[in-house]
């Protein structure tokens, strides 16, 4: 009773977490979808791309809140559809864990990245 | 959580289920994308030239059509989110069908917004 009881309130507490950071990505998705329709004009250059982004404070602070939105969101939703497809695999939770990292690592390497454009 | 209930032939021919499936398919797509979008855009840690090389990698065409579903992946999930989330904490309530309906022209616009932008 107890068990399903924390289980309950862990649910609770995640599906929240997911509609809170899907506010936050409702916004940082429609900024990034207008950014990429005015950043394809005439196609994509890295010297184009780091000129937008390099030293600039607000594009990474834009950019690392969109990345922990993202590291909240996509995992808890990956875990919701492996555990509703696969009930008894047990590969919910550990898959969900790897992408909630690989989200964390590797976006935030690449704020860094498009912000330092490779000076540090 | 446990499995899904089984749905039946009529229950799967409703709009809202449609709306559940696209949501579905769209977030596990770009979930998986994720990942890879974020690798490529740290290879700008080698500076222009290094980052320049990795962005070839986008001309071929297998790439150009990624990033143009995934644009569109993009706008459904956004739009499909949108309705979701006016559906559980606004005001409204009952399935707003022209809102899914809405959402599928906005992923198709935008669809098309990107091959006419990208020319």
């Amino acid at each position: 009773m107890g068990q399903a009881l924390n289980q309950g309130v862990m649910q609770a507490k995640l599906w929240y977490a997911q509609r809170i950071s899907a506010m936050v990505l409702g916004i940082c998705v429609a900024a990034h979808l207008a950014m990429i329709f005015y950043a394809i004009r005439g196609g994509l250059t890295a010297q184009e791309i780091l000129g937008r982004t390099q030293g600039n404070v607000l594009f990474a602070f834009f950019y690392e809140v969109f990345v922990l939105a993202c590291f909240i969101h996509a995992p808890i939703g990956i875990n919701n559809i492996l555990q509703e497809t696969f009930p008894r695999s047990g590969i919910a939770k550990p898959t969900a864990c790897v992408l909630g990292l690989l989200i964390l690592v590797l976006g935030s390497t690449a704020v860094v990245g498009v912000y330092s454009g490779g000076t540090l | 959580m446990s499995a899904r209930p089984r749905l039946d032939s009529r229950a799967k021919s409703h709009l809202s289920y449609f709306a559940y499936a696209s949501h579905r398919f769209s977030g596990l797509l770009l979930a998986c994308f994720l990942p890879l979008h974020f690798l490529m855009l740290s290879q700008s840690l080698r500076g222009a030239q290094g980052f320049e090389q990795s962005l070839a990698l986008t001309d071929l065409w297998v790439f150009k059509f990624g990033e143009w579903a995934l644009v569109i992946l993009l706008a459904v999930h956004l739009a499909g989110g949108l309705r979701l989330l006016i559906l559980e904490f606004g005001p409204w309530n009952g399935l707003r069908k022209g809102w899914i309906q809405l959402s599928t022209l906005f992923g198709i616009a935008c669809g098309l917004l990107f091959l006419y932008l990208a020319n």
